[in-house]
Parts: C-alpha cells; structure tokens; sequence
C-alpha cells in the first residue's frame, strides 16, 4: 500500500498540489483521474520522487519514504515499475535490450536466465516476435507494451502508470487497460494509474481519486462515480458526447 | 554564471560517483569509443591532411626567395605550428562542435522524452550512467584523435612539396626532426587532455539539464558547443602560459 499525507507543491509561486491526503491499496487498480493541468502528473512524480515536495509524508507500506537516504530510496525505486506517458524506452536499444536493462543493472543472472524472464515479460504483452525491434520500429501501441513489460520485468510491489492510453486509439487503450488491470491481480502490485479517458475509469477504476485545480475533489469507486452529487466531478465525467448518453 | 558553475560542479559529484555495475560501465564505454572516436576520425584525418598541406604551402609562400633562412625551417615551422596549435587546440575545437553537439543533444533528447526519468525511477544515478562512460572515452579517444591528427597534418605538409615542387623531401623531413623537444608534446596532450574533459563534460551538463521539448535540445545543443569553445579557448591560454612560459 502507498499512502500519502499533506502533500503540497509548488513551481515557482504556483500552487500545483494543494494539500492531498490518499491511499493506494495493493493488488487494486488506483486512478488518479482530473483534467490536463489539474496536477495529475505532479503528483504521481511526486510520489516516486522525481519531484521533491514542499511539505506533506508519503508512505510505501508503512516505510516514510521522504525522510530515507539515497540507499533506502534506491531500494523501494527498484520495487518500482512505471510507465511513462510516452513510454520511455531507451532509443538505442533494442526491445529485449530495454526489457533486459533492469534484470541486468541489478542482478548477477546468466543471459540464459534473462531471456528467461524477458521472453517471459514479452509474452504477457503479447509481442513474442519483437526481440530485436528498436522503438523506432513500433506503434504507440507496442511500444507502450514494451513498456509495461520493462516495467514487470523485476516484479515491482509498486506499478506507476501516467496516462497509459493518451495518442491509442479505443481498441489498444483497451487492451492496455486490461492489461494492467490483469499483471495488477496477478502480481499483487500496487498500481496507481493516471488518466482522464472514461473508459479506462469505468473499466478498471477500483478506486478513483479526482484531483481538480490541485485538490483532491473526491474518491469513490467506478460505480459510485456515475452517480455522484459533485458538480466538478460530473462536468468531468459527463464531457464527452459518450458519457452524457450512459447518464 | 555562478548558477551554472554551481550547478556543473554538483553534477560532476554525482557523475564521479560509484559506477552501478564495472561491466556495464566498460561496455558503455566501447560504445561511445565508437560514436566519439571513430565517428569522428574521417573529419579529422580530412581536415588535418589539407590543414596541414595549408600551412606548409603558406610558410613556403612566404620564405620562398629569402637568402637568411634556409628552406627546412618550412617543415620546422610546419611541425611546430601543428604539434602546438593546430592539432590539440584547432582540432579540439572541431570536435567540440561535432562531439559536443552529440553529447548534449543525446543526453537532451533523453531528458525530454523521459528516458531520464525512467533511469531514476528504477534506482540508477543517470548522470553517473550517462555522462561518466563519455567521459572516460573522450579522454582515452580524443588523445588518438590528436596523435592521428599530428601525423597526418605533418604528412599534408610533404605531400603538398612534394606535389608543388616548392620544398624538396629531404628539406621538408630534415626540418621537421629539428630542434625536437619531447617536452613539446607532452604539453600538447596535456592540452588534449584538459580539452577532452571539457568538451564531454560541458557538453554532458548542458544536455542534462536541458527542460522542454525539441526546440531546447536545439538550445542545449548550441550552448555545448558555444560554451566548450570558449572555455577551450580561455584554458588554452592558461595552460600555454602556465606550462610553457
């Protein structure tokens, strides 16, 4: 589980995260949903450390991660996967090169042993024939594949997803939220999801916490969001032509 | 100013840290020897032959009929020019343009696109990754670059008398072993040395600290370049005066 407390933060004299207070339980798909801008992005790189916050605990099952040394940290980020809005993977390498790269910076295993796991990671993203593809080389679609598979490539407790299906079209955003939801109950991960595409909301949304202007609005569940009083979440939810329809 | 030098210092801590993994590291290295050494070593070997071919034909031209000076200072002044000026800091400035510009714009393009990011989140220190192996081979390579270039612009020079008939051979390799102080090129490769460092890891900074999308690797780029030159210019002038006056 990953909680955080009080967590605030500012660019310059901008107040980009106000005050938000969330728990993320394990082996649940966690989604932080909000409009472009409204901090989303922030916050899950606050979280991970990539941004350093102003004030406010963050807490990786039980363990207060702010106050850790370089040491303590390294070792809960090696527990972390995660994927980036535009994949991220290193152009330079080949597609079992990137999926390798963890096994290889932090174990002593034989090649043997890691195409064991690379091939293993690549056939739950279903892309077996892509071993020596470079990124250049594929679609949004399988490299975002790629991705989630470097990203399970050291079993990580935690899963970080930010914004897994922006530039996909339905059907592959579709299969990537499957995808996730599935390595989420299989491995038990931690899985905090970033996004504003409804689908994902209604399809995987265990728990969802809307962030609005840097505030957390509300939290709830893919039920109770259709059926919810708060005016900010409905002018969210209900924006597209396709959820005005299902309301 | 103070910001950048500052910022540039604490990078270079965290670059000069302990490597994650040796065998990683080595590897990363063969990999820049290629894209730093052998990448540049056509522009070198080019502009080295007809620079020193240029230099040669210059001096001819210009003691050509003068009864004082005899005709095998032509590849005395020759060498001189090339060992001292031309090769280590002429060429280094070339390459701050060509390797410099690769550097940042590489290291950029992987901060824009998150690539960075990704090093971090999975517990790697990416400055000590990134930058430390282009700098370990910047300073084993662009010592070889210098050597070959040294060679070549000494080997432009004969052919360029041998083709115009302005110097005889003879002149031209009795002129370049004369007056040969050893100490000469070990000064050269100190220079080598001292550029090198600057060029990879100037170059290495502006690329790593570079924010926004494309148009800022442009940036980042350019300012590699702007800023390795000036400094290589301002150092040469320290270590002349330092190690030769």
């Amino acid at each position: 589980m990953i909680e955080v407390r009080n967590i605030s933060k500012s660019f310059k004299n901008t107040e980009i995260l106000k005050n938000i207070s969330i728990k993320f339980e394990k082996g649940k798909n966690n989604l932080i949903i909000g409009q472009s801008g409204s901090g989303k992005t922030v916050l899950m790189k606050s979280i991970v450390g990539l941004h350093n916050v102003d004030k406010g605990e963050i807490f990786f099952d039980g363990q207060p991660f702010l106050i850790m040394n370089d040491k303590q940290k390294k070792k809960i980020r090696r527990e972390i996967g995660m994927l980036f809005q535009g994949s991220a993977l290193f152009d330079y390498m080949t597609v079992e090169e990137n999926v390798m790269f963890p096994i290889t910076m932090f174990t002593n295993q034989s090649l043997e042993e890691k195409l064991e796991r690379v091939n293993f990671c690549l056939s739950r993203v279903d892309l077996e024939n892509a071993n020596k593809l470079y990124p250049s080389e594929l679609s949004g679609g399988m490299k975002k594949r790629v991705a989630i598979a470097r990203a399970i490539s050291m079993n990580p407790k935690y899963l970080f997803c930010d914004e897994p299906n922006s530039g996909l079209d339905p059907r592959t955003a579709s299969i990537i939220d499957d995808l996730i939801a599935e390595l989420t109950e299989e491995f038990q991960t931690t899985t905090i999801i970033n996004t504003h595409d409804m689908n994902s909301v209604l399809k995987i949304g265990d728990n969802i916490a809307f962030i609005y202007k840097g505030e957390l609005c509300w939290q709830g569940n893919k039920t109770e969001i259709l059926n919810t009083d708060n005016e900010k979440l409905n002018s969210f939810v209900f924006a597209t032509e396709l959820t005005k329809r299902l309301k | 100013m103070l910001k950048h030098i500052g910022e540039y210092l604490l990078l270079m801590k965290q670059v000069f840290s302990k490597p994650e993994k040796k065998k990683i590291l080595l590897s990363q290295i063969m990999r820049e020897f290629d894209s730093i050494g052998v990448d540049s070593l056509v522009i070198v070997m080019i502009i080295s032959l007809f620079m020193g071919a240029v230099t040669a034909l210059q001096l001819a031209f210009n003691l050509s009929g003068n009864p004082v000076v005899p005709t095998y200072t032509i590849g005395y002044a020759t060498r001189e020019t090339i060992v001292l000026e031309f090769s280590p800091t002429i060429v280094c400035l070339i390459l701050a343009g060509k390797i410099g510009s690769r550097i940042a714009s590489e290291i950029g393009t992987m901060r824009v696109t998150e690539q960075i990011d990704a090093l971090e989140i999975m517990g790697i220190n990416s400055a000590n990754y990134l930058i430390q192996p282009k700098i370990i081979a910047s300073l084993i390579i662009i010592p070889v670059l210098i050597a070959i270039s040294m060679f070549l612009a000494i080997l432009g020079g004969w052919l360029a008398g041998i083709f115009t008939g302005l110097f005889t051979s003879h002149d031209y390799i009795y002129g370049i072993q004369s007056w040969y102080h050893t100490y000469e090129i070990v000064y050269a490769f100190e220079k080598t040395f001292c550029f090198a460092f600057i060029i990879s890891s100037v170059s290495g900074y502006f690329g790593y600290i570079t924010k926004g999308g494309a148009l800022e690797v442009g940036q980042a780029s350019t300012k590699a370049v702007v800023n390795s030159s000036i400094l290589i210019i301002i150092f040469n002038l320290i270590l002349t005066q330092l190690l030769l006056a």
